[in-house]
């Protein structure tokens, strides 16, 4: 197969794999990045959440009482 | 709304895919369509990759130049943020403008790094002066000290950018093409689509990772300020940092 190939071949496939890796690399780090603050930020959206319905409930519970 | 679009917003849905279709389209043009040039053979493909992020590792440092003097005028922290990310993603473009060339220059001159020649040598001068950026901002403690000086650095080796490029026009050439601009620089018009298409998808892949950077540091710090709003442990800052202090709005 490498009879069809021209001479040089493997310094561009090199050349062109750098470019490659260096995107991957950067690439990975920030979605990793990118991807542990999407989970804190969902997380906190939840406790939030449920802040409000815990709230929610205490108060239907105070205003039951003072029904009552 | 998904937390992913409230994260990077609509204009990193555009410029993503964008780049990523003109990267891949002169990838295609160079190997499909341009013709093997006669000197060099197929070696002269690594034009296509290596040309395009040096060209856009110097417009990504004059860019942050410019932020960087639009912060000095503004005291913006958004201003400081945008020359931040230039500069961090022109040095990693940078790197491989370094690392393409050399292996151009090994498969083309039958060595890795030739000292004599202007351009190359003042390519590594320009990649050891902004090496120093991180350091320097790391150095500082105070924010707006750090932000301060970090400006004015990008502002002096922004200009000394253009100023360099040009010595080196003027300085005979040993063996490095001048690729753009001159007759002698090997282009034919077979070759033209294809090395402009690559330095407009170069351009399109740094301002988009420059976006991309620029969401992440920015949610972050929206994050922080939710967390200390909700009563949770979240410093302003931790600890020291190269990396600017951003407001949450």
């Amino acid at each position: 197969m490498t009879e069809t190939l021209p001479p040089n071949t493997g310094f561009v496939a090199a050349a062109y794999l750098v470019f490659v890796a260096l995107l991957l690399i950067y690439v990975t780090i920030m979605s990793i990045r990118a991807s542990r603050l999407e989970r804190e930020l969902d997380q906190l959206l939840r406790d939030e959440d449920e802040e409000v319905v815990v709230e929610a409930a205490v108060e239907e519970t105070v205003s039951g009482e003072a029904g009552r | 709304m998904p937390t992913s679009k409230r994260l990077y917003g609509n204009r990193l849905a555009i410029l993503a895919p964008l780049a990523t279709v003109v990267v891949l389209a002169s990838l295609a043009l160079a190997f499909f369509q341009a013709p093997i040039e006669a000197d060099q053979g197929f070696s002269q493909k690594i034009i296509y990759i290596h040309v395009p992020l040096a060209i856009t590792t110097l417009i990504g440092f004059i860019y942050g130049g410019i932020c960087a003097i639009q912060y000095l005028r503004s005291g913006n922290p958004r201003d400081d943020l945008r020359s931040y990310t230039a500069i961090h993603q022109s040095l990693i473009f940078c790197i491989g403008a370094l690392l393409t060339g050399m292996i151009w220059a090994k498969a083309s001159w039958g060595q890795w790094w030739v000292w004599d020649e202007p351009t190359l040598v003042s390519f590594l001068i320009v990649f050891l002066l902004y090496c120093t950026y991180q350091p320097l901002r790391f150095s500082i403690e105070d924010p707006e000290r750090q932000s301060r000086y970090a400006a004015v650095f990008a502002v002096v080796a922004g200009a000394f950018v253009p100023l360099n490029f040009i010595a080196v026009r003027l300085a005979d050439p040993l063996i490095h093409p001048r690729v753009l601009g001159t007759a002698e620089g090997g282009l034919t018009n077979g070759m033209k689509p294809a090395f402009y298409l690559g330095i407009l998808g170069a351009l399109l892949l740094f301002f988009t990772l420059c976006r991309y950077e620029m969401a992440n540091k920015h949610t972050r710090a929206q994050l922080k300020a939710l967390k200390r709003r909700f009563g949770q442990d979240a410093p302003a800052r931790a600890g020291r940092s190269s990396a600017p202090e951003v407001p949450a709005q």
